[in-house]
């Protein structure tokens, strides 16, 4: 087990990491994939282990010790999520699936019972589909058009465009916090500062977040914060949707069924108070049980610590790869995270990334679920890097190794 | 490096850089679109077909150094072919990058430098791509191909 530690050494927490021993096309695995995936420390494999062969029953039902048990270990994971983003209260903290079902959920909840015919929602030009796509769906239904805040070619939103966006026609906004393609962390305090002076509530899709920095909700003042478990070294199959508690207590559920009512008879209902209430069913405990550990893990590396990591690779990456010739970075936006979108002359990303597996390294190449960016750098696809914490400056020398066969190759 | 060797063999190195049949057929009395949304490959097909053979054919579009080689080769195999003898190419090209056994070689040509793709389930799509255009084109299929 790692011990707290002041500067962060990928070299001693890679020993966590045993997906990290393997061997990728027979070579050692360089995982430079993290920004879909982030692999799983042994601490949040082993406590999914535990809490299955010591601690497993449904939650929330059983009077015997067992059930007690399983709902105490679900629930404190919940008030750890609350100090890990500093919410103000445990039942602001709602598990879901992802951050798509997040985001669904207030689509649905909030977006169905209020949006009006003409009414608009304001999402930016660099969204994962996952935040646009349910807000056209609400908007067939509704009647509620999209908006679109630009970016300047530096991959940094035009804020002034933002401003002029904002109508009273505008219902939502709906923004990343960082860009999954082009890294770009976007100012989300002024975004909700201009938004709020307009009382509009903010939707802030920080899947990337989440496990690259500090996150603090109170002090970014949004609505609702939306994350996912596997991108922050966790399991798959939960997130987390944060909201304010005054608003998610105004929303209808997001499904009915066990657990998220009061009482049900065939003439009426009554629904369960927060967080129950957006929480219908028997919840994925262990993946629950899974990102507690993965907090805790996180908490122990610091967050601070595993932001400046990253930054430092990525700097030393941005480097690297600029002195490449005909290589070019999409994204150089001043704030930005350790995701680094590329081309190479008129060299196809897939056939990249393909001759880069063969070294052993896995990169992503396509169009990285955000086609409207796509269009807007005028690519079909990139291939994209991005880093973990338990990525060296060594596998970065690997990529550059890999590249230089790349264009070797296809030159 | 070997191993890539067998992916990338130089014909289609080759034929990606310098994909033969290229451009906009103006006589086409066939024109199909097909995309791979996974990857965003696009090719646009067109056909000049009379009395059931393929006089001329061609394509345009953007797509990876396999999908656009997989194109340029496959309208050199099936130009003066008639279209029942294209349509068994597309059996057999078929057969042949999902790793099958292959009935007879010979009838595929060139179009063999393709075997290598059978190693890279993800690549095949890119491979078929043109090939299920073509096939929808033959069936008179109005959609609009995707390999998803």
């Amino acid at each position: 087990m790692i011990s707290e530690m002041a500067k962060l050494d990928p070299y001693i927490v890679r020993a966590d990491f045993p997906i990290l021993q393997i061997q990728n096309r027979g070579k050692p695995l360089i995982y430079l994939d993290t920004s879909a995936s982030a692999q799983k420390p042994h601490q949040v494999i082993d406590a999914i282990q535990h809490y299955y062969t010591h601690q497993h029953a449904n939650i929330h039902r059983g009077v015997y010790e067992l059930s007690e048990q399983a709902t105490q270990v679900f629930e404190g994971v919940r008030h750890q999520v609350k100090s890990f983003i500093n919410a103000q209260h445990a039942e602001e903290i709602i598990f879901v699936r992802g951050t798509t079902e997040a985001i669904n959920l207030v689509a649905h909840s909030y977006g169905r019972s209020r949006f009006q015919p003409g009414d608009e929602i304001v999402v930016s030009v660099m969204e994962h589909h996952s935040n646009i796509v349910p807000w056209q769906m609400v908007g067939e239904v509704t009647g509620a058009v999209l908006r679109v805040i630009p970016m300047a070619d530096t991959g940094e939103l035009d804020l002034d465009a933002y401003r002029q966006l904002l109508t009273a026609r505008t219902k939502l906004i709906a923004v990343t916090h960082i860009s999954n393609v082009l890294g770009t962390i976007n100012p989300i305090k002024e975004i909700t500062a201009l938004a709020h002076a307009q009382q509009i509530p903010v939707l802030v899709d920080g899947a990337q977040a989440a496990p690259f920095f500090p996150v603090d909700v109170q002090a970014l003042d949004c609505d609702f914060y939306a994350f996912s478990s596997h991108k922050m070294y966790g399991p798959t199959g939960v997130g987390v949707l944060y909201g304010k508690k005054a608003l998610l207590e105004t929303m209808p559920p997001y499904q009915g069924g066990g657990d998220m009512i009061e009482t049900v008879s065939f003439a009426k209902t009554t629904y369960a108070k927060l967080p129950n209430k957006f929480e219908a069913g028997t919840p994925n405990i262990a993946a629950v049980v899974g990102l507690g550990a993965a907090i805790r893990y996180l908490q122990i590396l610091g967050m601070e610590n595993i932001a400046s990591h990253e930054q430092e690779l990525l700097h030393y990456a941005t480097e690297q790869l600029q002195a490449i010739a005909g290589l070019r970075i999409f994204g150089t936006a001043k704030h930005k995270a350790g995701v680094i979108a590329f081309v190479v002359d008129d060299i196809h990303p897939h056939d990249i990334a393909t001759v880069l597996d063969h070294a052993g390294i896995a990169v992503r190449a396509g169009h990285h679920c955000a086609m409207p960016l796509m269009e807007r750098l005028h690519v079909p696809a990139t291939v994209r890097v991005s880093l973990g914490l338990y990525n060296t400056r060594e596998e970065i020398d690997q990529l550059m190794v890999g590249l230089q066969q790349v264009k070797r190759l296809f030159g | 490096m070997s191993e890539l060797r067998e992916l990338y063999q130089e014909m289609i190195l080759d034929h990606g850089r310098h994909p033969r049949n290229f451009g906009v057929l103006p006589h086409a009395n066939y024109h199909k679109e097909g995309f791979n949304p996974l990857c965003g490959d696009k090719i646009s097909l067109y056909l000049c077909e009379k009395a059931g053979v393929v006089e001329d054919v061609g394509f345009d579009g953007c797509g990876c150094a396999i999908s656009m080689a997989s194109a340029s080769l496959m309208t050199e195999a099936i130009k003066g072919k008639t279209t029942q003898e294209a349509a068994r190419l597309f059996t057999d090209f078929h057969v042949l990058v999902t790793g099958l056994p292959v009935e007879d070689m010979t009838r595929l040509g060139k179009l063999v430098v393709f075997s290598g793709v059978a190693a890279y389930p993800v690549r095949v799509k890119c491979a078929i791509l043109a090939w299920h255009v073509l096939q929808a084109l033959l069936k008179n299929d109005a959609a609009t191909v995707s390999t998803e």
